[in-house]
């Protein structure tokens, strides 16, 4: 059994909050310059270059990216063989809150939805356990912005929808967001499972890097052809018209049963953030 | 075209802004979001006044991020639009003549802008850090209590925007799509 401390996960996912929601990562920075290269259309180019000017700001001056700093998502895989010393859910959650506050981020959660009372501290955290092997600790912040997440959806498609059907429900989802979820944005698809797994499953591709495919060769080829899909629309960046209306599609897919296919799609903005550190 | 004004925006000088025109916007604006909304458009229906001058005024929709020390703001783009769409048609009827913010607009919301002379104008979403560098002054006025959503008092420099929507009901958003499309078959 490996021991580990409350306090330093504590640490790390203050430290996590403050990096993730100022430093755009490396494979979003590069697809957004690729896209930028590739983009014909001269209003969605001028777009381009202020969001490759604004993340650039954002690296040099240390402040956030988007004034959405969202609500903190934490992942967290914990090695079986990992005992934790302390409560880990309030560790997050103290992580969030320091993080939040020295990091002059926005405080965007209210305690009752209906209510809507904020809590002053973005606390608490969207928090996913996950048992792994092993006798590490995997943790990873990854701040959600609304204007994205309000664009996503899930269907309950029929097995006899099959993959026309979920073809057809991606390119739906994306064309009823228009420009309201920050074009270019990326496609978080979750194929399978149970109505909460699938939409589970929407948000964990969001955390695998643009420029990595899903391992299944059939399921990488589905993402390529989406994303052309997509991008034929003629949305483009901010909706104003272009070629540049998605990065990527991420999919993942689980087992279902015989009487279903759940398809979720988790739309995240050109502003995808998440940081992984490893305990 | 490339146009420059400064607040207030009356509704003769509204109706002159055009779908597709690129605006720098200078002088005092004001900034309210979803909680905002819902007090303002209250105390109208109650005949108070409002904490803020709405005649010829122009609404941000932004929830900042909280000022580092010797800054005026922290990161400030638009948030989506749509959800203050039940509250908009109130304010223009009151005197607000321009909206910035992203994405869609309702049919209740153009109906209003082309009766009373108002324009919807386009920050770019997600470029919080960038658009922050305008704002030259940054004041609570109202609703300190809702944090980020507190109204304040914006004076900005050059605040880069695009007309969505105009006056007479003309869209960036159908017709920038279009001709891009369009374009693609020549």
């Amino acid at each position: 059994m490996r021991e580990i401390n409350s306090e330093k996960i504590k640490e790390v996912v203050k430290k996590l909050c403050i990096e993730a929601n100022c430093h755009l990562p490396q494979d979003m920075k590069a697809r957004i310059d690729e896209c930028r290269e590739c983009e014909k259309w001269a209003p969605a180019q001028e777009i381009l270059d202020r969001i490759i000017e604004n993340y650039g700001i954002a690296d040099k001056n240390n402040v956030p990216i988007c004034q959405d700093t969202g609500v903190a998502c934490v992942f967290l895989e914990i090695g079986q063989d990992v005992h934790v010393l302390g409560d880990i859910k309030e560790a997050v959650n103290q992580g969030v809150r320091e993080g939040y506050t020295e990091g002059y981020l926005r405080k965007s959660v209210v305690k009752d939805p209906i209510d809507r009372v904020n809590t002053g501290d973005n606390t608490p955290a969207m928090i996913y356990y996950d048992i792994v092997p092993g006798d590490e600790l995997k943790i990873t912040v990854a701040p959600k912005g609304f204007g994205s997440e309000n664009m996503s959806q899930i269907k309950m498609l029929k097995p006899s929808d099959g993959l026309q059907g979920v073809k057809d429900f991606v390119l739906k989802v994306v064309e009823d967001a228009g420009p309201n979820p920050c074009p270019p944005i990326v496609v978080g698809v979750g194929i399978g499972g149970t109505f909460d797994k699938a939409a589970y499953l929407a948000k964990k591709a969001l955390m695998r890097p643009v420029n990595v495919r899903n391992n299944e060769k059939f399921y990488a080829d589905l993402e390529n052809e989406l994303l052309d899909m997509i991008n034929a629309l003629g949305i483009g960046p901010q909706g104003f018209g272009g070629k540049t209306t998605a990065l990527a599609v991420n999919i993942e897919k689980m087992p279902t049963h015989i009487a279903g296919l759940p398809v979720a799609v988790n739309i995240n903005c050109h502003v995808t953030r998440h940081k992984t550190e490893v305990l | 075209m490339e146009k420059r004004i400064t607040t207030p925006l009356t509704r003769e000088q509204a109706r002159e802004l055009k779908s597709g025109d690129s605006v720098l916007i200078s002088g005092v604006i004001y900034t309210a979001r979803d909680a905002a909304h819902k007090r303002l458009v209250e105390l109208v229906k109650q005949g108070k006044e409002l904490p803020l001058d709405i005649k010829d005024s122009i609404i941000y929709y932004v929830g900042p991020t909280p000022a580092k020390e010797g800054q005026p703001i922290g990161s400030a783009g638009p948030t989506t639009s749509y959800r203050m769409d039940a509250y908009s048609p109130t304010l223009i009827e009151q005197g607000e003549t321009g909206m910035i913010g992203k994405g869609k607009r309702n049919a209740e919301v153009i109906e209003a802008m082309k009766k009373h002379g108002a324009v919807y104008f386009g920050a770019i979403g997600g470029c919080g850090a960038l658009l922050s560098n305008c704002v030259t002054k940054a004041e609570v006025i109202a609703y300190e209590d809702l944090g980020a959503e507190a109204i304040r008092r914006l004076e900005v420099k050059d605040l880069p925007v695009v007309v969505i929507i105009d006056s007479e009901g003309n869209n960036l958003y159908e017709t920038g799509r279009n001709k891009y499309l369009e374009s693609l078959n020549k």
